[in-house]
């Protein structure tokens, strides 16, 4: 999903003991975004503070929403899809808001920049990134209701629509948490940047998900699917095209 | 509309223009009325309160028209920095949260009597309730960051990706077969030809207020490019005069 068309396609950098002073070529663009993506999932590896904090938000949230709804069996049936978004939505913001937070604490980003990689390639290593962190904490989630709320979950179809409905989410809460990153609150403004713009993703997503959880034909729920991907697609291309001008400096 | 020098007056004719302009729709306006409570007449099934209708519309338009300024404005301001560009589109986004409010209040207005009830989730009443809140959310953005530069930059793309929110709306009630919202002109799932079936009378008053919505709009978005412009004259007013002492 990360395929660029027109990425460079250049030979590596030259071996670091080459005499000869010139502008170092691109690392090829896979080869970039793997490594940024990489780079993430072993400093997570080595602290666990994001997935930690993320698995664990989402237990609670999960506690929550069942004492607060005071769910029997019959509301528990009509709720799940509900809970399972509101979850995985508050819980990947979580996640989101830390990921860049403390690459611009570190003083990791502007190393990051520095790098001979095009823009876009970091941008999609840390969508990568975020979006494998974003997708355990839903398959935790489903798993956890499922158990929970006595309702099977992990099924093929839904499973699919997770996985579409959070790379929506991922791409374009990527893009503007490393906007929010710079401001006063960002803690605060993260959510409210990312809501109102993302509420396509949502909408369609929790349409799809409780129809197939209904057992409905596919003529019910095959126009949300294919909404969603189209979503999808308009956010990878929007974040491709902008990502440049956010991180320009 | 950016002012060049510092301390240069602002250019008479561009006042002209804005002044006949400020008239213009005024003038528009009060006809516009004037057609909706006499010209018009009240609509054979829903009476009356049909006649808020051509505000409701007319105000959607002019959103329409400020938000689009608004990716139009980021677009330009990304490929030529100048700082105007911005001005523009923060005066866009203003504009265009103040008439999609009056969109939203007419369209309570006419639900409760027509629907019984002032509000209901539908998809369509949903997706404009979300484009007001992301343009609110460009607001918040603009205010939490304070390097000017990044500011107006982080703006542009927002104010690009906001649009998004605008196409939905636009998009849902054709796509979505389950709205009860009314769709005047274009083709949707029930009626895939798309008439635009309404008597001569309706369609006049209907073109006549879209366009007054639309005059409106450019003359507030003037207005609110001029007073961000005094407002910086002002400051810079400030510093020399602090500088001075």
């Amino acid at each position: 999903m990360t395929v660029n068309p027109t990425g460079p396609t250049k030979k590596p950098a030259a071996s670091a003991d080459s005499q000869t002073v010139q502008r170092r070529p691109l690392t090829p663009y896979m080869r970039a975004v793997g490594a940024v993506a990489w780079k993430d999932l072993r400093a997570e590896l080595r602290s666990r503070e994001m997935i930690t904090s993320m698995v664990l938000f989402t237990v609670m949230t999960v506690m929550v929403f069942s004492l607060a709804l005071e769910l029997d069996a019959e509301a528990r049936k009509s709720t799940v899809v509900g809970v399972l978004w509101v979850t995985v939505v508050f819980a990947g913001t979580l996640g989101l808001s830390r990921s860049l937070a403390a690459e611009k604490d570190r003083g990791s980003l502007d190393a990051l920049l520095l790098a001979p990689v095009e823009r876009s390639a970091l941008f999609f290593g840390k969508v990568i990134g975020n979006l494998i962190f974003v997708l355990l904490v839903a398959l935790v989630l489903m798993v956890l209701l499922t158990v929970l709320f006595n309702i099977t979950l992990i099924e093929p179809l839904l499973v699919l629509i997770v996985i579409l409905g959070t790379v929506g989410f991922t791409t374009v809460g990527t893009l503007l948490s490393s906007m929010s990153v710079h401001a006063r609150a960002r803690e605060t403004l993260l959510p409210i940047l990312l809501m109102p713009v993302m509420m396509p993703v949502l909408i369609s997503a929790v349409r799809a998900s409780s129809a197939i959880l209904d057992d409905l034909p596919s003529s019910e729920w095959i126009a949300e699917l294919r909404m969603l991907a189209v979503v999808d697609v308009v956010f990878l291309l929007g974040a491709y095209l902008l990502f440049g001008f956010v991180v320009e400096e | 509309m950016a002012v060049s020098s510092q301390h240069a007056p602002y250019p008479e004719n561009r006042t002209r223009i804005l002044q006949a302009l400020t008239l213009a729709t005024l003038v528009l306006f009060a006809a516009s009325l004037v057609l909706d409570w006499a010209y018009v007449g009240p609509e054979r099934t829903q009476g009356e309160v049909q006649r808020v209708f051509y505000v409701h519309l007319g105000s959607f338009l002019g959103s329409f028209i400020a938000f689009t300024a608004v990716v139009v404005g980021g677009v330009i301001y990304l490929r030529t920095r100048n700082p105007k560009w911005d001005t523009f589109g923060l005066a866009n986004v203003e504009i265009g949260l103040v008439m999609s409010a009056i969109t939203i209040v007419t369209g309570m207005t006419w639900a409760k009597p027509i629907w019984n009830t002032w509000w209901t989730w539908d998809p369509r009443l949903t997706s404009v309730t979300i484009m007001w809140l992301a343009y609110a959310a460009y607001m918040m953005l603009r205010a939490g960051i304070e390097d000017p530069e990044r500011r107006r930059r982080f703006a542009a793309v927002y104010g690009i990706i906001a649009f998004a929110s605008v196409l939905f709306t636009i998009i849902i009630v054709r796509v979505k077969p389950d709205t009860i919202h009314p769709v005047v002109a274009g083709p949707t799932q029930a009626d895939p030809t798309g008439a635009f079936d309404v008597t001569d009378r309706i369609r006049n008053t209907l073109f006549f207020s879209l366009f007054t919505f639309t005059v409106m709009t450019a003359t507030l978005v003037w207005y609110r490019v001029r007073l961000e412009n005094l407002f910086e004259r002002v400051l810079r007013r400030k510093i020399d005069i602090l500088a001075e002492l």
